[in-house]
């Protein structure tokens, strides 16, 4: 709509647009609030927006605890490396169906989107036997391994997409130029499929990050990311709020700085393409 | 640009995307299968045989189990419902010129990147709790009782929370989705004589159309999966109240660490999701062809 | 240096046949243009001399040697691509340099190569730009200079012009001709443009449905096409043709006239104009002549005649005569 609306439109449409976000933010926003506040503050009747005694106290307890840096820690490194793995095995497979389509090609593709559409709970036995049997519960490499192969069909198909909108004709131009493979994807495909590598790595950590089932399964104590250790507070009664808040506003801020920059990165990999 | 060399070099390169996702998909759905068959206790002496159907039957006259199954397809048309009419909606209102659009776009986009297990204690501790979450202060402001969310209305409560979660990716699909149409269009209609709402009707829903088969589709995949909100808040109580389907298999799985029973039901869930898909390819898939 | 030879090429996709057979010789020196309507196959045969494409069957010979296995990159060709295929994220001097990166050739003579390319396109000015930052024409002469500087055995265009408007594609066009008569390296030509063929060619090749119909020089193919597909396809306004009587009047099947063969004034053929166009420096007129059918007609840029008026036409050049299944008698 380009065209100029009347001030009292524009005002009255700002106004409900603004409300409405606010509203949809306002948990995430009180939950922050609570994070610094004291313990008594955040329970109290009737509740307060900002407390008068506000403080950082909970962000420094909630660190200081010996397990919740590890938790952290945790969560980064299987967030990542799980990503980087999985590129690692996507981009070659992604190249080859981009560049080198065959018959078979599109149908190879439709299967590894459904084996994501297969539900976890019908593999999750074997799997957690076969786990159990490598001594691979709760371990970091065992969750990596987990989210990379959950996570694998949506690298491959986003990578794909993007490879597919590099011009063959450059390709082409390269091996005229006398490079072989090894060259073509380093000097040529790659520099050009940076920024897709780029958006599929961050929505992938996103994703991973975010992860909260095969991280509570396969995880007891050690390698718990911090998914697992957020669901194992449930319902506290009422004695550490502000704590639980501080914990939560950490374990959600890296995404969220994430998720800002990675809005396309969302709709293009998450509807596999189809809206663009 | 095929040539031979390229072609074996491709096949090469696909292969291990393709045995590694068969070996976590294929290999693990046949044992299950197998399990399934067996009888096959953690905790009991004898560990082996063969059962035959013994397992199926339990799900199938277990209340739990159609309690289950009606939960989890409540769970997932509850939660598409509001998602996708609300997501309409605030898309259509984040689409007009307002001031500051960009900030607005990251306010309704936060909660999808929420993680569950967060967003869930969210509503759980500082929304529906009885004591001290806001609804009671709220309800305390007005002289009533504070209702027990969790415990009264788990389900729904659980709805609401997911519904929370989900609403950004379909108000963010669907905006993109109406930003692509062109504006002239909307103009045409104008000058034809169509009034806002018959815009909406006939140019804007049309448009939309392809976008909501995506929104569905893709959400109907992950709803059915839904785990992390369910452990952190009720662990699928009170009893079974708020126990879906892939929640129960969790429970046979490790609480009573039935294997047979628990692989049964995973093989169940494979049949429900395929039977869904089923019918959503057939009622909505043709939206899909451009 | 740069001889081409190919024998019984074949090439076919699955079921299909793009390619049934071809038999051609390029000599060392010569600029070859393959011409043809959409679809005959010259951009697949371009393809299956540099390599990106593999024979069904048939052999590529590249200066005496066998090459019909070998990958692009040992064959010595070069080419130009129809969208010029510039790396986008290289400047113009690598992209230039990029060939010789490749041959890991002495960064030296690297260095000297793409001055020598720069300064013979004119682009010495730009090589520190990225072809994003470049005009049409330029990106061209950035794709030819990639190609120049690998000092090829022949150099490969598939279509290089189609992408220019209209004035930048006759200047370069004049360009890569000149080029031609200054490096005197084979150089093999894709176009569906005639007049390109006509304007560039040492020797055309008219391809059609992956068959060669004619191969000759520009002149040889304008006076005399071998059959009534080349007498179409060469020549602009297309050649008229007439069946029934008149041809039988000629003891033929069919026969041919070109618009520029026909004089207005006074002559056996008498009909009513239909469309006049009018360049100033030529007249094309549509004349519907009761038993000839429509005839297209050049005439001199004065030619007053306009719709409705009846006119008087005669022949004035040669009559090309061909059987029913379409070849020259």
């Amino acid at each position: 709509m380009a065209r100029a609306q009347s001030p009292r439109r524009r005002m009255l449409t700002t106004i409900a647009a603004w409300s409405v976000a606010l509203i949809i933010f306002f948990p995430v926003l009180w939950m922050i609030l609570t994070s610094f506040k004291t313990e008594s503050s955040a329970v109290a009747s009737p509740p307060v927006l900002l407390a008068a005694d506000w403080t950082l106290q909970n962000y420094v307890d909630v660190w200081a605890r010996s397990d919740y840096p590890r938790f952290f820690w945790n969560s980064v490194v299987i967030a990542v490396g799980s990503t980087l793995v999985g590129l690692a095995i996507a981009i070659p497979a992604a190249w080859a169906m981009a560049f080198v389509p065959g018959k078979r090609t599109k149908d190879l593709l439709m299967w590894m989107l459904s084996t994501k559409m297969m539900p976890a709970v019908a593999v999750m036995i074997p799997l957690y036997l076969l786990f159990q049997q490598m001594g691979l519960i709760d371990t970091k490499t065992g969750l990596v391994v987990a989210l990379m192969l959950m996570n694998l069909p949506i690298i491959v198909w986003m990578l794909y997409t993007y490879f597919k909108e590099i011009p063959g004709e450059i390709l082409e131009a390269a091996r005229m130029d006398g490079a072989g493979l090894w060259n073509e994807i380093v000097h040529v495909l790659t520099p050009m499929a940076l920024p897709g590598i780029a958006s599929t790595m961050l929505l992938n950590i996103i994703l991973a990050w975010n992860e909260a089932f095969w991280t509570i399964v396969l995880t007891t104590t050690k390698a718990a990311p911090l998914s697992a250790f957020i669901a194992s507070f449930s319902a506290p009664q009422g004695l550490f709020y502000a704590k639980l808040s501080a914990a939560s506003a950490m374990a959600i801020l890296p995404i969220l700085i994430l998720g800002w920059f990675s809005q396309k990165q969302l709709v293009r990999g998450l509807t596999f393409g189809a809206v663009k | 640009m095929a040539t031979q060399s390229s072609r074996v070099a491709s096949r090469l390169m696909v292969a291990p995307s393709v045995i590694l996702l068969f070996i976590w998909m294929a290999v693990p759905l046949a044992l299950t299968l197998y399990y399934s068959f067996r009888f096959y206790r953690l905790l009991s002496p004898e560990r082996s045989g063969w059962v035959g159907l013994t397992n199926y039957r339990w799900f199938l006259n277990s209340p739990d189990f159609w309690l289950a199954l009606f939960n989890t397809l409540a769970l997932v048309l509850g939660v598409l419902i509001i998602t996708v009419v609300l997501g309409i909606l605030i898309a259509l209102l984040i689409d007009q010129p307002v001031r500051g659009q960009g900030v607005l776009r990251i306010l309704v986009i936060a909660p999808f990147f929420v993680m569950p297990p967060v967003a869930a204690s969210i509503w759980e501790n500082l929304f529906m709790h009885p004591q001290n979450g806001l609804f009671a202060a709220i309800a305390r402001g007005f002289g009533a009782q504070p209702i027990l969310f969790l415990e009264q209305y788990p389900l729904a409560s659980i709805i609401g929370i997911v519904s929370w979660q989900w609403l950004p990716f379909a108000t963010l699909i669907l905006l993109t989705a109406m930003q692509s149409l062109s504006s002239e269009q909307l103009e045409a209609a104008e000058m034809d004589g169509a009034s806002a709402l018959n815009r909406f009707r006939y140019i804007i829903m049309p448009h939309l159309t392809r976008a909501i088969t995506v929104v569905i589709l893709i959400q109907t995949i992950f709803l059915l999966g839904i785990f992390g909100e369910i452990y952190t808040t009720t662990q699928g109580g009170p009893g079974s109240a708020s126990t879906t389907l892939p929640y129960m298999i969790f429970k046979q799985a490790i609480a009573a660490k039935d294997i047979g029973r628990a692989a049964a039901g995973g093989i169940i869930a494979v049949i429900l999701a395929n039977i869904v898909a089923y019918f959503l390819m057939r009622g909505i898939g043709r939206h899909l062809d451009t | 240096m740069g001889k081409i030879q190919l024998t019984k090429v074949r090439k076919s996709f699955g079921e299909v046949d793009v390619i049934p057979g071809i038999d051609l010789t390029i000599e060392d020196g010569e600029f070859v243009v393959f011409v043809g309507p959409s679809g005959c196959g010259k951009s697949t045969l371009l393809r299956l001399i540099a390599g990106l494409e593999d024979t069904t069957s048939g052999v590529i010979d590249i200066d005496g040697k066998d090459a019909t296995n070998l990958p692009p990159a040992k064959r010595g060709l070069a080419m130009v691509f129809q969208s010029y295929a510039l790396y986008p994220h290289m400047t113009v001097r690598k992209n230039i340099q990029f060939p010789l990166k490749m041959a890991r050739m002495d960064t030296a003579e690297q260095d000297r190569r793409v001055e020598r390319a720069a300064k013979v396109l004119n682009l010495s000015g730009y090589l520190d730009r990225r072809p994003g930052q470049l005009s049409g024409g330029q990106r061209q002469r950035v794709a030819i200079g990639r190609a120049i500087v690998r000092e090829p055995a022949a150099f490969l265009f598939d279509e290089p012009l189609s992408n220019l408007d209209a004035a930048l594609r006759v200047g370069m066009r004049q360009e890569i001709s000149e080029l031609h008569q200054s490096l005197k390296t084979t150089m093999v030509y894709v176009t569906h443009d005639q007049v390109e063929a006509m304007t560039m060619a040492d020797k055309i090749v008219v391809l059609n449905a992956g068959r060669i119909e004619q191969v000759g020089s520009p002149l040889a193919l304008y006076h005399t096409p071998r059959n009534q597909f080349v007498a179409g396809f060469i020549g602009s306004p297309r050649m008229n043709f007439i069946e029934g009587p008149e041809a039988a009047q000629h003891n033929a099947h069919t026969i041919g006239i070109r618009p520029e063969h026909i004089t207005v004034g006074d002559g056996p053929w008498e009909g009513v104009v239909g469309l006049s166009e009018h360049l100033g420096s030529d007249s094309f007129i549509k004349v519907e002549v009761p038993g000839l059918g429509t005839l297209n007609v050049r005439g001199p840029g004065e030619l007053g005649v306009h719709h409705g008026d009846r006119v008087k036409l005669s022949p004035a050049g040669k009559i090309h005569r061909f059987d029913a299944a379409g070849l020259a008698l």
